[in-house]
């Protein structure tokens, strides 16, 4: 690159901190959502880069499954500790015995139940913008999505009625009891957020890496062995090296088999690699209007 | 991919019959940019749906009423990457109803595409899609002649359909157009060039993609600031830092350099320009930094860090061009929020001073009023200055958008014209007592 030219990287940087700081400077309570996973890792390096030297004005938010990978709490709490950042987590367990969430009989996934959960929480702190770490590329019905996307006091998406963004000119304006999800990442692939957590040098949770794990044959998918829905008869439990590329719910995250030792190993894998990310993630197979569905409803 | 390489941003448009969205599912599928789930994906809907062949559009269209009706509703972002460049694109439908996302899509492109069937040679929708490119400023367009494959590869057509484009381009501002015939159904000039347009001796759609030189599309001369941020830490060891945050909008900054904060007209000069823990020694547009200034003086969100020697416009009353994009009609006399840069002011219309017939493309001087997915010239005051550049020379200071106070909905975009009053810059007061 010569001369006054920018990198993918860091035209997808300044991008982000931007919107960063309209968030900051354009909302009164604002949240940044971090579960400890790659993208929201970025995001939290980006938060750095906009404000430091001052503290990152916002607290982060995760909506804690209970159905997770022990690494990437430990993880979670210890980036947000090393930040000094203020870490509030709301569980979908609480959630279910408080009666904001209502799981259907026989439901064990807990993902739809994250919307209810993450809504209440909005509420609790009257958080009126809230930042995550989608990306259009995951998927067909966020390639529609905005950077600022308003949600109604339902904290509903009308994906047929967005308001139109232009240049690097965001309408950040709700009502109140209304409510903003903010993506900083929307021009970012998965390549983008690997190179960048490579260029950045940030330390991620170590099950993005390979390592021996128990693991049984779902629906086509390597699943980690767990308490949730333990080993039945007639599966068969295969110890293998694997990694995970996406974390969601333990019981729905594909792990692959995967010698990559580190964040080379993983961009030289993804640009040889045939199958999308989410195509690792049973939650989003049941259909083909499955995300748009769960975005209406108010998922991230 | 290297971490090297830049991105481009292209904006497609096109009508509904004319393949955009098979244009872009080709450029995705002959560059290995789709994944094996994503076409087993859109194998199981064309089965479902009856269908033999995959439907490429069922890549971008993705949302379910775009399917059922077999249209693309809203702007859909696309990302695919070769070894040269990650591209971004704007993919927008091409009804006439929707100029409102075609100008969304403009905005941020570097590169316009224009489709044309060859079958049907330049209608009155490629006309209006260059019109919109050119008034977005986009710097470079690429008109592809599609579906050669129909008019049995003809280069005669293909030479027609180019000189009745270049009959229109005198009305264009776009400086660099280049011509392209392809079949993105057969792929044919897309990716590869294939074999049966021997007489066409240029690039492939691909090949100009990651060519085409867009480093000096930016403004690199007049450097401008918009504050958006103060950042004070507060802690003992950043005792008196007081640092301006924002994205370069325009131009180059040095430390020592000296600069005039506007609208207040305070002038001081660059002590430090800071990323997390670097200092750096020089930034430029579009990088996002913080700067501090020797001086102790008022900058708060909204002003414009700019170069001394080279002063944006500064004034209250202004011309414009505008595309509205909302169901309700401008109102003459009411009172609009209005976005510019990383400053929000009040905005009221005074007087329309043409609307664009978007059929002909004439101006007509007799209009009122502006409804959805009009395109016109107007004349507007705002209740505080602001500090712009005209949007031919900086489409990131001299762009607007208008958004109504009682819905919070986005209205309007505008760019900004120069204004046939400015404000005096304020003298530079010394308080030396």
């Amino acid at each position: 690159m010569s001369g006054y030219s920018l990198s993918n990287l860091e035209m997808l940087e300044t991008e982000a901190i931007h919107v960063m700081r309209e968030v900051a400077a354009e909302f009164e309570r604002p949240a940044l959502l971090f579960s400890g996973g790659k993208d929201s890792i970025c995001l939290l390096r980006l938060a750095e880069k906009a404000f430091r030297p001052a503290a990152i004005p916002f607290p982060l938010l995760n909506i804690d499954t209970g159905h997770n990978f022990p690494e990437l709490i430990e993880y979670r709490d210890r980036r947000a500790g090393e930040l000094g950042a203020k870490l509030i987590v709301r569980t979908v367990e609480e959630a279910i015995e408080n009666g904001i969430a209502h799981p259907t009989p026989g439901e064990i996934s807990r993902n739809r139940l994250q919307i209810p959960t993450l809504l209440a929480a909005i509420e609790e702190f009257e958080f009126d913008a809230c930042i995550g770490g989608a990306r259009r590329d995951e998927e067909k019905a966020r390639a529609k999505e905005r950077f600022f996307s308003h949600r109604d006091d339902f904290g509903q998406w009308d994906p047929k009625n967005q308001r139109p963004e232009l240049w690097n000119l965001y309408n950040a304006r709700v009502q109140p009891g209304e409510n903003m999800r903010v993506f900083p990442l929307s021009n970012w692939t998965e390549m983008d957020v690997w190179e960048y957590i490579g260029r950045e040098q940030i330390e991620i949770p170590n099950i993005y890496f390979s390592h021996q794990r128990d693991v049984v044959r779902r629906s086509g998918q390597w699943l980690a062995v767990n308490d949730i829905e333990p080993v039945k008869e007639g599966e068969e439990v295969k110890n293998l090296s694997v990694r995970v590329r996406t974390i969601g719910d333990i019981i729905v995250t594909g792990c692959i088999e995967s010698p990559a030792n580190t964040v080379d190993d993983i961009i030289a894998e993804i640009s040889t690699a045939r199958v999308t990310e989410r195509g690792a993630r049973a939650d989003d197979k049941v259909s083909e209007a499955a995300m748009e569905d769960r975005k209406k409803e108010g998922y991230f | 991919m290297s971490i090297e390489t830049e991105i481009l941003r292209l904006s497609t448009a096109g009508s509904v019959d004319d393949g955009k969205s098979t244009l872009i599912g080709r450029l995705l599928h002959d560059s290995k940019s789709i994944f094996e789930d994503q076409w087993e994906a859109l194998e199981r809907s064309a089965d479902l749906a009856g269908g033999t062949e995959v439907n490429l559009a069922n890549l971008t269209d993705g949302l379910r009423a775009e399917r059922e009706q077999g249209i693309t509703i809203d702007v859909a972002y696309r990302y695919f990457a070769t070894p040269k460049r990650k591209f971004i694109i704007a993919d927008t439908p091409g009804h006439v109803q929707y100029t409102r996302n075609m100008v969304t899509g403009a905005s941020t492109a570097n590169v316009a595409m224009i489709l044309i069937d060859a079958r049907n040679g330049v209608v009155e929708q490629s006309k209006r899609h260059s019109f919109i490119a050119s008034l977005l400023g986009i710097p470079h367009m690429i008109v592809c002649i599609n579906k050669m494959d129909l008019v049995d590869y003809s280069e005669e057509r293909y030479e027609e359909i180019r000189q009745q484009f270049m009959e229109f381009q005198p009305r264009l501002e776009v400086k660099d157009i280049t011509f392209i015939p392809i079949s993105a159904l057969q792929g044919d000039n897309v990716v590869d060039s294939g074999e049966n347009m021997p007489w066409y001796h240029g690039p492939t759609l691909l090949g100009h993609l990651e060519d085409v030189y867009i480093a000096s599309d930016r403004n690199m001369k007049q450097f401008r600031l918009p504050v958006q941020y103060v950042v004070r830490p507060h802690t003992d060891e950043h005792h008196d830092f007081r640092g301006f945050a924002g994205q370069i909008a325009g131009g180059i900054v040095r430390p020592g350099d000296k600069i005039i904060a506007l609208p207040s007209g305070n002038r001081s000069s660059v002590k430090s320009i800071h990323v997390l823990d670097n200092e750096l020694q020089e930034a430029f547009c579009p990088q996002s930094v913080i700067i501090q200034l020797e001086d102790d003086i008022d900058i708060s969100r909204g002003d414009v860090i700019s170069d001394l020697n080279n002063i944006p416009h500064l004034a209250k009353d202004h011309e414009a061009s505008i595309c509205w994009m909302h169901s309700t009609p401008m109102q003459m006399g009411r009172k609009y929020r209005i976005k510019q840069s990383t400053n929000t002011s009040k905005a009221m219309i005074k007087q329309v001073i043409h609307k664009v017939n978007i059929e002909t493309l004439e101006n007509d001087t007799d209009a009122t009023g502006l409804a959805l997915n009009d395109i016109g010239r107007i004349a507007f005051k705002t209740s505080t200055p602001l500090v712009y550049d005209e949007y031919r020379n900086n489409r990131l200071t001299g762009s607007f958008i208008l958004i109504d106070e009682a819905t919070n909905n986005t209205v309007a975009a505008g760019m900004l014209r120069e204004p046939k009053v400015e404000m005096p810059v304020p003298e530079f007061v010394d308080y030396a007592i």
